[in-house]
């Protein structure tokens, strides 16, 4: 089976760049750019959720 | 599958104030996935709260919402109840808002066991006024009014609830934010007053002031000052110094004051 690569969607209206997300990813897809935060690495990513489910801004959806 | 949270909120209203880092809007998640878990209507349901940070939260939830005077949710929400007792009435506030200003109610409320669920948001101080020491601020803690340390002991607010007669208490982190769905909605299940009190992070106005570099700093202290109530079981008193207990703490059924009112009103009625 193809092993499909998530869509992570950033509301950068939202994002107020906490470092929530960036710290608690497993796998350093995430990083701040500027003042929010941007995908760095989209392959990296294990669809843990752990983004989306911290974010306290409501900023960040991942689709898998 | 990415949880919908946007049919719950106003869309006009984000992104909320709450400052980068704050638990706040965690909690609020898990209280929108605790209601989409037990099914609750739009219509069905009241988010009652009082003054502070944590009460801004029903400001930005798609429900029937009151936003009220500080420390007050409880005697609005319970006037909620009374004239409309088959409504889902949720409590939310903080740890100043809910246990000093709002003390007296809060007991009263938790002793009359009527059936709601306040959720308390503790993140130890008050955070909107520009960080004075709470009920809740820890021994020695810094806050803007307590620069040399705070000579007051902090209120268990779990315990506090437990003595004032709620039948349902239990406590969560927001750095177990996928407990805290689960809490709140045993919780609302429950029959009788709940109280679900979440650990919360300040990084603005606490933080700062009690050598905490960063938020992530500050979650992990929640994570490790925290020992889940089936751990703690097997572990020793000086294991247990210093620890926090999370999880359902206290769970009992009670007679519910809107089924008792309904019968000294039958009563009453049968007396003419």
């Amino acid at each position: 089976m193809e092993n499909k690569l998530p869509t992570i969607e950033i509301i950068e209206k939202y994002c107020k760049g906490c470092y929530i997300c960036v710290e608690f990813c497993p796998k350093q897809v995430l990083e701040i750019k500027g003042f929010v935060v941007s995908v760095k690495n989209l392959e990296a990513c294990i669809k843990c959720m752990q983004c989306e489910l911290r974010c306290p801004d409501f900023a960040i959806k991942v689709t898998a | 599958m990415a949880f919908d949270y946007d049919k719950y909120l106003r869309p006009n209203k984000l992104p909320h104030i709450w400052c980068p880092g704050c638990g706040h809007g965690i909690v609020m998640k898990g209280l929108i996935r605790a209601i989409d878990t037990c099914g609750l209507k739009k219509e069905d349901t009241a988010i009652v709260s009082g003054i502070g940070c944590a009460s801004r939260l029903p400001g930005y939830l798609d429900f029937c919402t009151l936003h009220t005077a500080h420390g007050r949710a409880a005697a609005f929400a319970t006037g909620v109840k009374m004239a409309r007792p088959e409504m889902n009435v949720i409590l939310v506030g903080g740890d100043g808002d809910g246990t000093a200003i709002g003390g007296n109610h809060f007991i009263h409320a938790c002793r009359r066991n009527i059936n709601m669920t306040y959720i308390i948001m503790n993140n130890k101080i008050y955070g909107m006024t520009g960080g004075q020491f709470s009920p809740a601020t820890p021994t020695g803690d810094k806050a803007s009014t307590t620069v040399y340390g705070n000579p007051d002991p902090a209120f268990d607010i779990a315990k506090l609830a437990i003595g004032a007669g709620a039948t349902f208490v239990a406590r969560g982190t927001a750095f177990h934010a996928n407990q805290i769905d689960k809490l709140i909605a045993e919780a609302i299940q429950h029959k009788g007053f709940s109280v679900v009190e979440i650990l919360d992070d300040c990084p603005t106005t606490y933080g700062r002031r009690n050598k905490f570099k960063s938020v992530i700093e500050m979650m992990n202290h929640l994570k490790e000052t925290t020992v889940p109530v089936k751990a703690a079981e097997k572990m020793s008193p000086e294991q247990l110094k210093g620890k926090v207990l999370t999880g359902v703490l206290y769970k009992e059924e009670k007679p519910e004051y809107t089924e008792e009112y309904a019968k000294v009103i039958q009563r009453a009625q049968a007396a003419k």
